[in-house]
């Protein structure tokens, strides 16, 4: 009833090809926006902002970063954390090393050089494909965290080998509190988000797609193969190098290299398979999703056997916890296996035609 | 020299111990093309229902067996039911994705059962050299990783023999082959694969029991499915041989590359090596060595 | 979580008609309580540790209230957060349990020094104390820079150079380490790092050769280290290990026939976790311990009489380990900070600045050591500001196949150079985050 785009004409082919052509979008979007960036700050909790809404906003963009790489470009990779973990430790390196060095210009020079590292670990993709390729990135995943361990130079000789991240400062605005840490975090991946957008929609975008759907059918229409694949690699590591530098900056303020380990690889690769693979929804409502799950799950548990006066045994709650974890994966991918994204699709499709069936 | 003979007997026998781990994968990835990354976590299953049945009942060894293997089926044939048969035609990835979410399941319902509790497991067998060759050779032979290989060896001969040369191996075979293939020729497809996921669980159960006796019945058991994985990518998903030989492979060469090279580069490289190696060789052969090669047509 | 909820929510609903109406104040005074928050794991690979650690902890907690009524009056109430062992999850548990009650969490025990790195910048802002027992930031001890942050006991220096020292009473003097070779066995990640510095220095100073091997995480698989021990034939292999790593090190030691009596384990490396899952391989082998392990103490029997005559208990089976054991100290050193706290503050509710100050002054001696019934299960600790540790000692037991042996009194290696190593490292960090070092008094 509301949600229609009748009477929305299209006069040019710039309107047509808009990110949002249909009107209600870009309203619903403006509103997001203005609920993210003015709402949220004004009404949620230190707790609502430090512990779910910062990382749900980092690990978005690793989502984000990933979904290029395997949702549009079709490259399987288990190795996100390994970038993440390049990204932090080389904003923190730039950020420690050169004087005077700006706190986002360390960021866009960590996911550079997770970007040349990206693209070092992407060279096997052009002779390997699918799952063994997948199994290949653990290389990366390994490899990565133990040589960040081994040479003390790269956390500035710290005995633990923990690096301990600079204060958020962008140009005298110093940015503790949780509120601004938030809107720091919101900023980055805002813009991020809309450059990802608008590259999907490129031809770099269209490049990627049609080697994900055949590699040889695109190379016969005149693709070139290498460029598109490390390209992906690049853009995809660079998303991941910028979330890896939110979270050691903004998430935790202190890491470790094992903190990048195979854990936080599947955690993101979660994402992007209950969010929907190839979508950019998919990567917020994944992240959302695996970010609230487990914290949601344990409330309910503990708080839910309590208030019908059943006290669980401590520890019981935390593997209760993990077999509904798994088992709602599960569920989840027997009901929607496009992810989260397609569901979104559906009702929005029904909400075109509501309140008539057809 | 001995010491390099020892350090290269070690991987090999190590190398084996990865081989165990790696058959369950094969299994099933040959049957049913799912890359089931719950097998570390059934095999961590596996050990603990062993263990805990024994602790409960103070069950002698072969009927603590025999009863895990029962359960293992169940949880075999559960899996294929109510994880992957509503999944059939899915991408690959929401198999692998379905399986970790099982992985995370099994292990929740392991621990609730039994508890987090650290098990010894005592097959009667302890992890000492063999003294004879010690004091002949003065080589170091664990008496420990020569049964473990004797057992490796005997279950792929068997595996071997049950897919070659039995009916129900055929038909595997052809189901390997192709699904559809299959089911039009009449073979029931379903009761196959509960057929190899309940061979994938008594696979486990050998690993678990195996690595177990050697490392305490413990959540780190679910690690060894890392240790299997590159390992398959060198042997290649859909073979049994692949997973020996590759195990082999990565055994010795990481043990090798750790004594030799590890001290150059401040050591504890055996934990990515074997994924370079493995990587190295996929350049070389992008199938593993004996996967089946894949022709991309247009 | 072991809280009955009607309390919680009577405790919570109090709390926000105070807020409200300024009126319900009297409901909050009559039933004082002191709120704990607990960062707890008890799944994943190391969840066998933290069911031990924590189990210890929530028992003693209990015995307070059963048996003392609480601390001075003030009943202890607490919730457990499963933190999996994840520094994500820590963070979250640690921002869901510090705003739960006005009063704060009293003092969070992270028990993971990753999750202790995540929370350290945040633990001053929020004023909440952080108890890091025998983990964590080794310079922390010095209190001017971290004011926050109680490595309470000894921090892994100590540790370090009492291994060293115990191998060398063992050999029958420091002089006699001259030319001996050690093999430090570690877990390669930042924890397994923390020990080379001193490790080194205790080398060149007493003459030993040192070489040190690491083991790739996880560490279920050791084949390629001990060989290499197997042909440098070291007189002594310290472990440096955390989790499975510990087993599979004593299994392998057995299988290329090198001693257990001559392996020396840290305090995280000397468990019934680790023992008994290798077996007979383990027995004979020396560990370091913060807290002795065993059932004969009278706080044990009091937990037994009160906590679990009254079915209140956990686990019963792990009562005695030795991470149980540490798990109650751990317990017993924060309800003593909040009795210290209370004496100058008054018999109330403890905020997180109070319990600050209260661990800052902590004094048990001998003597309060046997009135709570820990007698010798503790060394003694005082703690100042500029030491915040308190003990810096470290004691040895050995696995006797079944159980954990005393083998050594209560020692300390060489206290100067961890203290100037300290001093050191915690004003480099000063620099770096730009703290003036200074003591906070009350």
């Amino acid at each position: 009833m509301f949600y229609r785009e009748a009477g929305q004409f299209k006069t040019s082919y710039a309107t047509d090809q808009q990110i949002f052509p249909i009107r209600q979008d870009r309203i619903a979007m403006a509103v997001l926006l203005a609920v993210a960036f003015v709402a949220v700050p004004l009404a949620a909790s230190p707790y609502w902002l430090t512990a779910i809404l910062i990382p749900f906003l980092t690990f978005s963009l690793a989502a984000i970063g990933l979904n290029i790489l395997t949702g549009y470009a079709g490259q399987l990779s288990l190795g996100s954390a390994a970038f993440m973990a390049v990204g932090a430790v080389a904003a923190y390196n730039f950020e420690a090393r050169v004087p005077g060095m700006p706190l986002l210009g360390s960021f866009v020079l960590g996911g550079l050089t997770a970007a040349g590292v990206g693209v070092l670990f992407g060279l096997p993709s052009l002779r390997i494909k699918g799952f063994y390729l997948a199994v290949a990135t653990l290389a990366a995943q390994f490899f990565i965290p133990w040589l960040l361990v081994k040479v003390s130079w790269f956390s500035n000789d710290s005995t633990s080998g923990a690096i301990s991240t600079q204060p958020l400062e962008i140009a005298g605005w110093l940015a503790d509190t949780p509120t601004e840490k938030y809107l720091l975090v919101l900023t980055i991946v805002a813009v991020m988000a809309l450059v990802a957008k608008n590259l999907i929609r490129s031809a770099t975008g269209r490049a990627w797609m049609a080697v994900r759907d055949m590699d040889v059918a695109a190379e016969v229409i005149g693709i070139r193969i290498v460029r598109t694949k490390l390209t992906a690699f690049a853009v995809s590591s660079f998303y991941c190098g910028v979330a890896g530098a939110l979270y050691a900056f903004a998430n935790l303020g202190s890491v470790q290299p094992e903190d990048f380990n195979l854990d936080l690889s599947f955690r993101i690769l979660f994402m992007i398979i209950v969010g929907g693979v190839g979508s950019m929804a998919g990567s917020f409502l994944g992240a959302a999703f695996i970010t609230l799950l487990p914290i949601a799950l344990d409330l309910l548990l503990t708080d839910g056997a309590a208030a019908i006066g059943l006290a669980l045994p401590p520890g019981v709650a935390s593997m209760a916890q993990l077999v509904v974890f798994g088992a709602l994966i599960i569920f989840f991918l027997i009901v929607e296996p496009h992810g989260l994204a397609r569901l979104w699709q559906i009702g929005k499709e029904k909400a075109r035609l509501w309140p008539f069936p057809y | 020299m001995s010491f390099f003979l020892e350090v290269l007997i070690g991987g090999l026998l190590a190398g084996v111990m990865y081989s165990l781990v790696a058959l369950g994968f094969v299994l099933i990835y040959k049957a049913s093309g799912v890359f089931n990354f719950a097998q570390g976590a059934m095999v961590f299953f596996a050990a603990l229902t062993f263990t805990g049945l024994q602790e409960a009942w103070q069950l002698p060894l072969w009927l603590a067996f025999v009863l895990t293997l029962g359960v293992m089926v169940g949880v075999g044939i559960a899996t294929e039911r109510v994880v992957l048969r509503p999944l059939v035609n899915q991408p690959q990835i929401t198999l692998f994705m379905a399986t970790i979410g099982l992985a995370f399941f099994i292990e929740g319902v392991a621990q609730l059962v039994w508890g987090t509790n650290i098990r010894r497991l005592d097959l009667g067998l302890q992890d000492e050299p063999i003294e004879a060759v010690m004091e002949r050779f003065n080589l170091l032979v664990s008496k420990f990783d020569l049964v473990a290989a004797l057992v490796a060896g005997a279950l792929v001969t068997v595996l071997a023999v049950f897919f070659n040369k039995t009916r129900i191996g055929r038909a595997l075979r052809a189901v390997a082959d192709d699904h559809q293939a299959a089911l039009a020729v009449g073979i029931p497809l379903k009761q196959i694969w509960a057929i190899v996921w309940s061979v994938a669980g008594f696979v486990a159960l050998v690993a678990g029991l195996l690595w177990g006796a050697r490392n305490g019945v413990q959540f780190a058991l679910t690690f060894v499915a890392l240790k299997a994985l590159p390992v398959l990518i060198l042997g290649g998903f859909e073979s049994i041989l692949g997973a020996i030989v590759g195990g082999l492979i990565i055994g010795a060469a990481e043990k090798l590359a750790e004594v030799y090279l590890g001290q150059y580069v401040g050591g504890g490289i055996e934990g990515w090596f074997a994924y370079a190696l493995a990587l190295l060789f996929l350049l070389i052969r992008p199938e593993g060595l004996f996967g089946e090669r894949h022709i991309d047509r247009v | 979580m072991k809280t009955p909820w009607f309390q919680r929510s009577l405790a919570a609903a109090a709390f926000a008609l105070a807020i409200v109406g300024g009126v319900a104040t009297d409901a909050v005074a009559q039933q004082p309580t002191q709120f704990i928050g607990i960062t707890g794991y008890r799944v994943g690979p190391y969840g066998a540790n933290g069911a031990a650690f924590f189990g210890g902890f929530i028992d003693y907690l209990n015995l307070v209230n059963e048996r003392d009524g609480g601390v001075n009056g003030v009943r202890l109430t607490w919730e457990e957060c499963e933190t999996e062992y994840n520094n994500t999850k820590g963070v979250e548990c640690y921002e869901r349990l510090k705003t739960k009650v006005a009063t704060g969490p009293t003092a969070i025990h992270p028990m993971s020094t990753g999750i202790t790195y995540a929370i350290l910048d945040k633990a001053p802002v929020d004023k909440i104390p952080l108890i890091t027992m025998g983990y964590g930031r080794t310079d922390a001890t010095d209190g001017r820079v971290f004011p926050w942050v109680f490595p309470l006991l000894s921090n892994y220096w100590d540790n370090a150079t009492g291994i060293v020292k115990f191998i060398a009473e063992k050999e029958g003097g420091e002089d006699k380490l001259k030319g001996k070779k050690l093999v430090l066995l570690y877990h390669d990640s930042a924890y397994g790092k923390e020990p080379q510095p001193v490790m080194e220095a205790e080398a060149k100073k007493l003459g030993f050769e040192l070489k040190m091997i690491p083991v790739p995480h996880p560490g279920n698989e050791q084949q390629s280290q001990w060989l290499q021990i197997r042909q440098y034939k070291p007189d002594w292999v310290v472990l440096w290990g955390w989790g499975v790593m510990n087993a599979t090190a004593l299994q392998t030691a057995q299988k290329t026939g090198f001693p257990r009596e001559k392996m020396v384990g840290n305090w995280w490396a000397g468990s019934e976790v680790d023992t008994q899952a290798a077996g007979p391989a383990a027995t004979g082998y020396y560990a370091a311990t913060l807290a002795l392990a065993g059932k004969n103490y009278p706080v044990v029997a009091d937990i037994e009489k009160f906590v679990y005559g009254r079915s209140k208990g956990g686990d019963a089976k792990l009562v005695g380990t030795v991470l149980w054991n540490r798990g109650m100290a751990a317990a017993m050193f924060t309800v003593e900070a909040v009795r210290k706290a209370q004496e100058k503050y008054g018999k109330k509710p403890m905020t997180g600045e109070q319990v600050r100050w209260g661990i800052e002054n902590l004094d048990i001696n001998a003597g309060r050591l046997k009135s709570l019934g820990f007698n010798t299960m503790l060394p003694p600790v005082k703690t100042s500001c500029t030491d915040h540790g308190g003990a810096g000692v470290v004691r040895f037991q050995q696995w006797t196949g079944t159980e954990w042996k005393i083998a050594s009194d209560w020692m300390n290696g060489d206290r100067a150079m961890v203290r100037r190593m300290v001093e050191e490292s915690a004003a480099k960090y000063a620099t770096e985050k730009g703290i003036k070092p200074a003591c906070m008094g009350s």
